[in-house]
């Protein structure tokens, strides 16, 4: 049974306005289906605004395509247009999925584009600081150790639990938005530590040098554990920033891993016990090459090995990764038939710019996009993509229509795009 | 016909009933649905190519993005909607999405309702008394 504090209640009676009312009907709604019995504060929010549908969708039911309106129909799920002075926690964008500068690549065009350029505005007029990443944690937005949040972005959402300690459960656009504007997420799930216990134990036995596997392992892992923490165990590297991105994003894009340990490693992972690991009625599970063989499998499926578009930055490139891309292609020029696009957001776009990164990409004849996402291509079904990121092969034939798609190294798909061809191989 | 009765949790409440769609796999939300015609197009998925509009959709429990909801939300802005969830897990994807989507839902039964019902079978959701009443087809 949900019970409510005072501030909680006074929200919903509306006495702090009709915009927090219809956040916190919402947020209580969401509680009673979750099965929470209280809310906690949170003053972290990341909001997917990305994620609205189609404008042809949008504008079916607000046909005025009004800010405030839509924020109402799609952010807080009220039929009342409610108006809203200011969030209350802070509150940072996740990806837009739009590059200004490109409408016409980008399906929905620029109808879609100036959609999605009214939400930000009406964010930033609300207060809401515009990151505009699905990777917040580099650019300012670093929950730390137990630390209640309320995080949009599957692959996010992971890296905030297993790697900082923060506590989130996989908000939506809703919930998250109402989160922003009340303050309060249910206390339930992730923000509660019995919760946050391994289940699985993973034992790893490959190595574990390449980004790739990373992705592999997350992906193969995902498919099995349905809603258990897995723990993953003998593992030989100490993983960094890129591998840690590979492993959140890949995990939760096969299945639901919202948190997971690496003994040794995360912050709520000193030992196996301390993870749960001597726990009753553990699961072991292996990751060795037949397992990675399985993924890398599910993973590429194309008719043909000419590659037309690269995708890379999935989570969105950090700088670590615009420096091996650029430093890849520098000197070098990109294959007549094919393009190449690295997604990152605007923060780190405006360093790489001054940086150079982004003109050695260019001169290339790639290009560094700000803010969106390699999902939103529009092409024709037939296109043959290739990407290192496992969660963009994962999505790119429900997003963009294409079933030809090859992953595997950021090497091997800088190649492919001086090449053309896919030479990838496990 | 023998009939067979899952008691569960309310999600949403609200009652329905229709045929189902049962999968034993995890639903997406994000990059899932065909918003023209209620499709599921997510490749290599056990319903890919099925109609989820106006059925009773069974699945295990919903997996992916943060953009689970709005999926959900906007089958409904466009008339495709499912009428209702009967997961056998439930995570705050389909807490959110039965909510924003306002159809009723049930979780945490008493038997996996991904074993108990199959595709085609009839069935009535009462989600306020977290029931639902399966007439095997």
């Amino acid at each position: 049974m949900l019970g409510l504090a005072r501030d909680e209640q006074e929200m919903l009676e509306g006495k702090e306005g009709p915009a927090r009312q219809k956040a916190m009907e919402l947020l209580v709604k969401y509680a009673e289906g979750l099965g929470a019995d209280r809310f906690v504060d949170t003053n972290n929010a990341t909001v997917i605004v990305g994620s609205i549908p189609d404008v042809k969708i949008v504008q079916k039911v607000v046909p005025s395509l009004d800010a405030d309106e839509i924020a109402s129909k799609f952010l807080l799920d009220s039929e009342e247009t409610v108006v809203l002075d200011k969030v209350k926690a802070f509150t940072t964008t996740n990806a837009t999925f739009r590059d200004q500068r490109y409408p016409e690549l980008q399906r929905g065009g620029k109808p879609h584009c100036d959609l999605l350029q009214k939400m930000v505005d009406y964010l930033k007029r609300v207060g809401v600081i515009h990151l505009a990443t699905c990777a917040p944690y580099q650019v300012g937005n670093i929950p730390m150790k137990g630390e209640h949040c309320a995080w949009t972005e599957s692959s996010a959402v992971a890296f905030c639990n297993s790697v900082l300690g923060g506590r989130t459960n996989i908000e939506g656009l809703h919930s998250s938005f109402a989160s922003a504007v009340t303050g309060k997420t249910p206390l339930w799930g992730m923000h509660l530590s019995e919760n946050r216990l391994g289940k699985v134990i993973v034992d790893v036995e490959v190595d574990m040098e390449l980004i790739r596997d990373w992705y592999l392992m997350g992906y193969y892992v995902g498919s099995q554990v349905g809603l258990d923490i897995p723990i993953y165990t003998h593992i030989n590297r100490v993983p960094d920033l890129p591998r840690l991105m590979g492993l959140c994003a890949a995990g939760i894009a096969s299945g639901s891993i919202v948190m997971f340990h690496i003994v040794g490693i995360t912050p709520e992972t000193p030992t196996l016990e301390a993870a749960g690991g001597n726990g009753k009625n553990l699961r072991v599970l292996k990751f060795g090459r037949k397992e990675r063989g399985i993924a890398y499998e599910r993973l590429n499926h194309s008719d043909s090995d000419d590659v037309d578009i690269v995708v890379l930055g999935c989570p969105h490139a950090g700088l670590d990764r615009m420096r091996a891309i650029a430093g890849m292609l520098e000197g070098k020029r990109i294959h007549k038939n094919a393009r190449l696009y690295v997604t990152t957001c605007h923060p780190i776009k405006n360093t790489a710019d001054k940086q150079g990164y982004t003109e050695m990409i260019a001169k290339a004849g790639g290009s560094v996009w700000e803010d969106s996402c390699g999902l939103v291509l529009a092409v024709d079904p037939s296109t043959v993509f290739a990407c290192d990121s496992a969660k963009m092969a994962n999505y790119l034939p429900g997003e963009t229509g294409s079933k030809n798609i090859w992953f595997g190294t950021t090497e091997e798909c800088i190649q492919a795009a001086l090449t053309g061809k896919w030479r990838g191989e496990l | 016909m023998s009939k067979i009765v899952l008691r569960g949790r309310k999600i949403n409440g609200g009652s329905a009933e229709g045929e189902a769609l049962v999968t034993k796999e995890s639903l997406g939300g994000f990059g899932c649905f065909d918003f023209d015609t209620g499709k599921v197009i997510d490749f290599g998925h056990e319903l890919y190519g099925q109609n989820v509009s106006g059925k009773i959709l069974v699945f295990r429990t919903g997996r992916g993005s943060s953009a689970w909801s709005i999926a959900h939300q906007a089958l409904r802005f466009v008339g495709k909607s499912p009428k209702a969830y009967v997961t056998k897990e439930s995570n705050p994807q389909t807490a959110l999405g039965a909510v924003v989507a306002h159809v009723p839902a049930v979780t945490e039964f008493d038997q996996d309702p991904t074993e108990v019902i199959s595709t085609g079978d009839w069935v009535k959701v009462d989600a306020d008394r977290g029931l639902v009443e399966i007439t095997k087809r």
